[in-house]
């Protein structure tokens, strides 16, 4: 993977800082992400992956710092500037997040909504981000009746069905059994090649990220502890960051 | 309670009523904008007003029945039966059929609606909607206070014409009053001036029902103990703005009509 300053990242942070009171989150926190990288980035609880993330996505206003998506300074964009790019970016939630009252179909379909596609062009769609995901005879299933790996796997279709640049990752195996984990993190690099997308993952499943990063940043207090890939990071001596891998 | 935590409580009452008002600037604004979800609109219409009937016909028909039955000892000792479908029509269709089916709707809808959206809130439900580009407030917000603005007033007029019957129902089963006989009754006693301030605050009810139950969940917060009480706090919210908009419009109304 060429990461070398050269070529333009696809999505740029830099010296990001949110605090809420006293509490400082993010400290001047920097990434970039390069096309058809996969990027993981490892963090305990409470370090502010999530708080990045969301800062990322438009759901919560940075104190300082600042974002571009492909070149763009999310800050600077109108309101529906903002969601056009959004559609070159997709969301894996934690929780997959897959609304409710919604059949499979219907959340697939919910992100093409301000797309003006046809009802064919839409089924057409759904049809290949299920069969990406393996679930094509879920379609008419409702998120209730799906098991957590079903609804993982839903939810990774949702993400692709508009054929993002980018996939943001929030911890894609956090609470499914390790076979599924597994299943998951192979589906991801599937999808990182048919769809030539750029990934960034926030983790801490070791495993996942020795099988699927490029390259790799660890988050302490907030801030950059270190970076590099995972063969590098995992024969670094440093015991904050060997306490990472253990 | 000491001056310092009153003092408290008031300014989270008056920061909480800000935000209310806040949040039902923002439906006025989204309201008129596209795209308008009109698919959404008519399902929660659906939910709203066809899930509801049930409930509706039944408070209603027992009201009737019960106002009848507890009002007729009174009245036939004074010797005045005959004004029965008089004072139970006016009565319900200008202040107790409304204020009754809306609180049940208080109840039913304006918790549903603080329940569905907390969750939806604590499980990121609309984060998705709004990272893939889509208005959540528009979406799940404008579409119910615009049902329950809209099928309120349908309910009330439907739980008013339950009520009627059951009060008919006692009339003819207890003092042999035809039917036919008491509707024109009803008819001759209800004018234009009952019907209109009953009909028009009755849509204020139900933007007060869609709004703070939607205000509730939308801000949901620590989780799924948040959902318990975005649900409650809509409910108990909701009954008190009712009554306020109650009073209001019956001042109102006195003003215009001279009650």
């Amino acid at each position: 993977m060429d990461t070398s300053k050269n070529i333009a990242p696809i999505l740029r942070i830099k010296d990001l800082k949110k605090s809420f009171g006293d509490n400082h989150v993010l400290n001047g926190f920097t990434l970039e992400l390069f096309e058809g990288e996969n990027l993981v980035l490892m963090g305990k609880s409470g370090s502010g992956k999530s708080v990045m993330i969301r800062c990322l996505v438009g759901l919560m206003q940075p104190d300082e710092g600042t974002l571009e998506i492909m070149g763009k300074d999310i800050s600077k964009l109108a309101q529906k500037e903002f969601n056009e790019l959004r559609t070159q970016l997709g969301f894996l939630f934690q929780g997959s997040a897959l609304y409710d009252s919604m059949t499979v179909r219907e959340n697939l379909e919910f992100p093409m909504r301000q797309q003006n596609k046809t009802e064919e062009e839409s089924l057409k769609l759904v049809h290949e981000a299920l069969d990406s995901v393996g679930l094509r005879d879920a379609i008419d299933l409702m998120p209730e009746e799906l098991s957590g790996g079903m609804k993982r796997r839903i939810a990774m279709a949702r993400a692709i069905i508009l054929k993002p640049k980018i996939i943001i990752y929030d911890e894609p195996t956090t609470g499914l059994d390790p076979i599924t984990a597994k299943e998951i993190i192979q589906l991801m690099r599937n999808i990182q090649l048919n769809y030539k997308t750029s990934s960034l993952i926030i983790t801490h499943d070791v495993d996942c990220a020795r099988v699927i990063s490029n390259r790799m940043i660890l988050l302490i207090n907030g801030i950059n502890y270190a970076e590099g890939t995972f063969e590098e990071l995992s024969a670094n001596k440093d015991e904050k960051i060997q306490a990472f891998f253990k | 309670m000491t001056t310092a935590q009153i003092g408290n409580n008031l300014k989270s009452f008056f920061t909480e009523i800000g935000e209310l008002s806040f949040f039902a600037g923002r439906f006025f604004k989204e309201v008129f904008t596209r795209p308008f979800e009109f698919k959404e609109l008519l399902r929660q219409c659906y939910n709203m007003g066809n899930r509801s009937l049930f409930l509706v016909g039944i408070t209603g028909f027992i009201l009737g029945l019960v106002f009848t039955l507890q009002s007729r000892p009174t009245l036939m000792e004074f010797g005045a039966q005959s004004w029965m479908p008089s004072m139970v029509s006016i009565s319900i269709i200008r202040e107790i059929g409304p204020v009754i089916i809306a609180l049940i709707c208080a109840g039913k809808i304006s918790s549903g609606i603080g329940a569905e959206l907390g969750s939806m809130r604590v499980t990121e439900q609309i984060d998705a909607m709004e990272v893939s580009g889509t208005n959540p407030f528009k979406y799940l917000v404008v579409t119910r206070i615009m049902a329950a603005t809209l099928m309120i007033p349908l309910l009330i007029i439907f739980g008013d014409a339950i009520a009627l019957f059951g009060s008919a129902l006692v009339e003819n089963l207890k003092g042999d009053v035809s039917f036919q006989l008491y509707f024109n009754k009803v008819f001759d006693a209800i004018e234009f001036s009952d019907i209109l301030p009953a009909t028009v605050k009755s849509f204020f009810f139900g933007f007060a029902i869609g709004l703070v139950g939607s205000f509730k969940g939308y801000n949901c917060t620590k989780g799924t103990v948040g959902v318990g009480e975005a649900s409650n706090s809509a409910v108990v919210y909701t009954s008190m703005l009712l009554f306020i908009i109650d009073f209001i419009a019956v001042f109102v109304t006195d003003i215009f009509f001279e009650l």
